[in-house]
């Protein structure tokens, strides 16, 4: 068995995290810009995976925890906010959101 | 080993690709279930099982339905299709991949100037992960608590609506 190097790893994180990056640029509709944060976040924690493999630790794992949690208390906010901005301005343009009123 | 890592990354940065150039919302889900799936295997060979079993359950268990549900919830039809396609044109899309396709060839070069190491250190198991979850990183996962409760407490607060009056008999006796 021939081992994986640690810059294949990293080459994969840094890669979904620039896919995540395009689509946040190029997308106008917010439930696709949610979609990608998720991508990126997943790829910050692949890296921290590959980085805790490469010591033999467990910290990357530990922080791999902490940022699916934030990932999911961030989709379930997002997901509000969405259906709140559907329901007031009937569309999923994020550029109609640009007057904040209550 | 070696093979499954590399079968499993290319599936997951062609899957992603699929998520970012699709105009229907529900496909790019699909899609993005995907390439969690794989990443969940590039997780488990780098020596991760509890990790990748999170990454199942969690991310595409839980927060893709959770989008799903928000969509068949907004009750989205064929023009939203129309609508995606019409924003999403290829002289949009260019430009931005362009400059971050250049910053990536700059992160790679830098990651492989440095001396190549090998991953070989033995798969840690979630006992291990759990002792440093709760040995050292014990205020972390408190913080996490607090980070969970105050997102119960805005979705809710943000997700409410004005209370709609469903009968004008209704209406007579909330006033």
């Amino acid at each position: 068995m021939k081992a994986i190097p640690v810059e294949a790893g990293l080459i994969l994180a840094g890669t979904l995290f620039m896919l995540g990056l395009i689509s946040v640029l190029i997308r106008r509709n917010i439930i696709f810009m949610l979609i990608s944060v998720e991508i990126m976040l997943n790829a910050a924690g692949l890296a921290f995976i590959v980085a805790g493999a490469r010591w033999g630790q467990p910290d990357g794992q530990v922080m791999f925890i902490f940022i699916l949690t934030m990932a999911a208390a961030e989709v379930s906010v997002g997901l509000a906010l969405i259906l709140q901005l559907y329901h007031q301005l009937q569309t999923l343009d994020g550029d109609a959101a640009n007057k904040m009123k209550g | 080993m070696e093979l499954t890592f590399y079968v499993a990354s290319a599936i997951a940065i062609l899957s992603t690709i699929m998520v970012i150039t699709r105009y229907n919302m529900v496909h790019a889900l699909i899609y993005l279930i995907i390439s969690f799936l794989a990443i969940a295997i590039v997780l488990f060979v780098l020596g991760a099982p509890f990790i990748a079993a999170l990454e199942v359950i969690i991310y595409a268990g839980a927060i893709v339905v959770l989008i799903i549900f928000v969509i068949m919830m907004l009750n989205l039809r064929e023009e939203t299709v129309q609508q995606e396609r019409s924003w999403l044109t290829k002289d949009i899309f260019i430009f931005p991949a362009i400059l971050s396709a250049i910053l990536l060839a700059e992160v790679i070069y830098i990651i492989t100037s440095g001396e190549q190491i090998m991953l070989d250190q033995p798969s840690i198991d979630s006992s291990a992960v759990g002792m440093s979850l709760y040995g050292p990183y014990v205020i972390g996962v408190e913080l996490c608590g607090i980070l969970l409760m105050s997102g119960i407490v805005g979705a809710y607060h943000l997700g409410r609506q004005k209370k709609k009056i469903v009968h004008r008999f209704l209406e007579h006796a909330e006033q």
